[in-house]
C-alpha cells in the first residue's frame, strides 16, 4: 500500500512549557510569548525562522477575535505565511498541529508555532472582587438552565457520565481508578501541579463532591500558563537540536447529536482518518495520551479507540490502566487531572516528551508510537494525532 | 444581607411563546412545520430537515428522569441553602428532553427512569417555570 503523503512528512521539533498552575504576574499573551520563546530555544530555532503562527485562545483571551494577529504583534515576527485563531475547545491542539502539518507538507510555509495559553486564575487577594453583591450582579444566570440551578460544564458532563454508569454498569471505583493511576504518573513528574501529593482510592472517595457522580479528583485542574510546539518539515527536523517527533497520522471527528444518548466521543470517526494514514492500529501504541477533562472522558475515549469494547471502559481501566510499570501507559505525565490543564496541549506535550525519551523517572521503556487525543465541548469535537520516533 | 432570590430567566424573543404558555400552566415545545419533529429549547432550524418553519404545540407533562446530576457547589447564592440538590434531564413522553428539577424530592432519591409529571413554580410575576414531581 503506498504511503499517505502526510505520513512522516512533518515533525514536531520544539516544545515550550511555561511554569504551570497558580502562576501570577502575567496575562495570556505574556504566557504565549514565553511558551514560543521556550519552544524556539528547545528546537534551536530563531524567531525569524517562524513563518506560521496558530493560536488557540484560552478563556482569558476574552473577545480577542484575532488572537493570532495579537500574538504576532507581541512576538514581533514578520512575514508570516500562515496564521489563524482556532477554537474547537479541547480538540484544538490536534487540529492546529494537523493544519500546520498540512500547510507545511503542501509547501505553503515551513515552520509553524502552535500555541495555547490562558490565565484564568487570579491571585488570592483578588478573589471575591467580583463575588457577593446582589442577584443583579449574576449576569451569567439569565438562561433557563440557570433557573434550575444548572451551571457549568462539570454538571453537563455529570449528566452524561451518569447515563454511562446506568447503561454500562460503570462504577465510582472505575472513575476513581483513572484519577489514582494518573496521580501515580504525576508523582513521577516534577512539572505536575500534584507532583508531591499521592492519591489513594480511599482519598478519592473521601474527596468532596463537585457534582455527583464527580468528586473533586474526577475534574481537571485549572492552570495559568502557556504551551507551544513548533512543527516543520521532516527533512529540516533532522538538522535541529532535538530528536524529531514525526507526525504520522491526523484526523478529526465531530459526531453531533446528544452525548447523553451516544455516550461516544468523536474518536470513533477521527481514528478512521488517522490510523490508516499512519498505517497503525489500536494495539500498536506504546504510549497513550488522552484528553482528560474528567476521569470519565478517559474511559470513554479508550472505548472509542477500540482498546476495549463499547461500555467496557470502566472494567478496562480497572484492569489495564494502573499507572507506572503496569498495563497500558495512559496519561503518563499525570494528565490534566494531575499535572496541568492546557486544554489539548497537555496530552500533546507529554507525547512529545515520551517519544523523545525525555520522560525521566516516568519514561516508558518503549516509545516509538504515541496516540494523542483532543476532545472539546461535551464529547462534541475530537482530534487524533499519531506521533512517532521513527521517520517512517 | 438579604437572601438572594433564585434567578429569573430572561425571556429571549425566540422563547417568548414558551413562557407565555407556562404562565397559563401549559407545557409547549417547538414543532417543525415541515417534518413534524419536536424540539426544545427553541432552535433556529429543525435539525432533522433544516426547515426554518416552526410552531409551538402543547405536549403532555408526563415523562421519566433521563439523567441526573447532584450539585454540591452553588454557582449562584440562591441555591446554597438547597445543597445538595438534583438537576435532572426529563424525557417527556413525546420524546423531548428538558433540564429541570424534581420538586419536593431529596437529591438522593432521584433515579434514572423515575416517572415524573409537570408541576408549576411561579418564579416571578412574569415567569412561571415547569418543574416536575414524582408520579406513581
Amino acid at each position: 500500500m503506498p504511503s499517505h503523503p502526510l505520513r512522516g512528512a512533518t515533525a514536531i521539533v520544539g516544545l515550550g512549557i511555561t511554569p504551570q498552575g497558580k502562576v501570577y504576574g502575567s496575562n495570556a499573551i505574556g504566557f504565549a510569548v514565553d511558551a514560543v520563546r521556550l519552544a524556539l530555544e528547545d528546537a534551536g530555532l530563531r524567531r525569524e525562522d517562524l513563518d506560521g503562527v496558530l493560536v488557540n485562545p484560552g478563556l482569558s483571551w476574552g473577545d480577542m477575535g484575532m488572537g493570532s494577529f495579537q500574538l504576532q504583534q507581541a512576538l514581533g515576527v514578520r512575514d508570516l505565511k500562515l496564521t489563524a485563531t482556532m477554537n474547537l475547545g479541547g480538540a484544538t491542539a490536534g487540529a492546529m498541529i494537523a493544519h500546520a502539518a498540512q500547510a507545511v507538507a503542501a509547501g505553503v510555509c515551513t515552520t509553524v508555532a502552535c500555541v495555547f495559553s490562558d490565565a484564568p486564575l487570579k491571585p488570592p487577594a483578588a478573589e471575591g472582587a467580583n463575588g457577593g453583591g446582589t442577584g443583579g450582579a449574576y449576569r451569567f444566570a439569565r438562561g433557563l438552565d440557570a433557573a434550575y440551578g444548572f451551571f457549568g460544564v462539570n454538571a453537563m458532563y455529570a449528566l452524561v457520565a451518569k447515563r454511562h454508569m446506568h447503561r454500562y454498569g460503570t462504577t465510582q471505583d472505575h472513575l476513581g481508578q483513572v484519577a489514582v493511576s494518573q496521580r501515580r504518573w504525576a508523582n513521577l513528574n516534577p512539572a505536575a501541579q500534584f507532583h508531591d501529593r499521592p492519591l489513594t482510592l480511599d482519598d478519592y472517595h473521601r474527596s468532596r463532591w463537585i457534582v455527583e457522580p464527580f468528586h473533586l479528583f474526577d475534574c481537571c485542574l485549572v492552570s495559568n500558563g502557556g504551551l507551544a510546539v513548533i512543527l516543520t518539515t521532516a527533512e529540516r527536523a533532522r538538522s535541529l537540536a532535538k530528536p524529531p517527533v514525526y507526525v504520522w497520522g491526523m484526523g478529526q471527528g465531530h459526531l453531533g447529536g446528544d452525548p447523553a444518548d451516544t455516550l461516544t466521543s468523536g474518536a470513533v470517526l477521527a481514528k478512521k482518518t488517522a490510523f490508516p494514514m499512519a498505517q497503525v492500529s489500536t494495539g500498536d501504541f506504546d504510549v497513550v495520551e488522552l484528553y482528560d477533562c474528567y476521569t470519565f472522558t478517559v474511559l470513554v475515549t479508550l472505548e472509542d479507540y477500540g482498546f476495549c469494547p463499547k461500555g467496557e471502559g470502566g472494567r478496562f481501566v480497572a484492569e489495564r490502566v494502573r499507572g507506572p510499570g503496569a498495563g497500558l501507559p495512559v496519561n503518563t505525565g499525570g494528565g490534566q487531572l494531575s499535572s496541568f490543564y492546557m486544554w489539548g496541549m497537555t496530552p500533546v506535550s507529554e507525547a512529545v516528551i515520551q517519544v523523545r525519551g525525555e520522560g525521566g523517572a516516568r519514561q516508558v521503556p518503549r516509545h516509538e508510537l504515541a496516540l494523542v487525543s483532543g476532545n472539546g465541548g461535551v464529547l462534541s469535537t475530537h482530534s487524533t494525532l499519531v506521533l512517532s520516533r521513527l521517520p517512517s | 444581607m438579604n437572601a438572594v432570590a433564585k434567578p429569573v430567566p430572561e425571556i429571549a424573543p425566540e422563547m417568548a411563546p414558551f413562557f407565555a404558555a407556562a404562565k397559563r400552566r401549559e407545557l409547549v415545545v417547538q414543532r417543525c412545520v415541515a417534518c413534524g419533529a419536536l424540539r426544545f429549547p427553541a432552535r433556529a432550524a429543525c435539525n432533522r430537515c433544516m426547515s426554518r418553519d416552526v410552531t409551538w404545540v402543547p405536549v403532555a407533562g408526563t415523562g421519566r428522569v433521563f439523567s441526573v446530576a447532584v450539585m454540591h457547589q452553588a454557582n449562584h447564592p440562591a441555591f446554597e441553602a438547597m445543597l445538595p440538590y438534583a438537576v435532572v434531564v426529563v424525557e417527556l413522553d413525546c420524546g423531548v428532553r428538558m433540564i429541570s428539577n424534581v420538586a419536593d424530592c431529596p437529591a438522593g432519591e432521584v433515579t434514572i427512569g423515575m416517572p415524573v409529571e409537570v408541576t408549576w413554580e411561579e418564579r416571578s410575576p412574569e415567569v412561571t417555570l415547569p418543574v416536575f414531581r414524582r408520579r406513581s
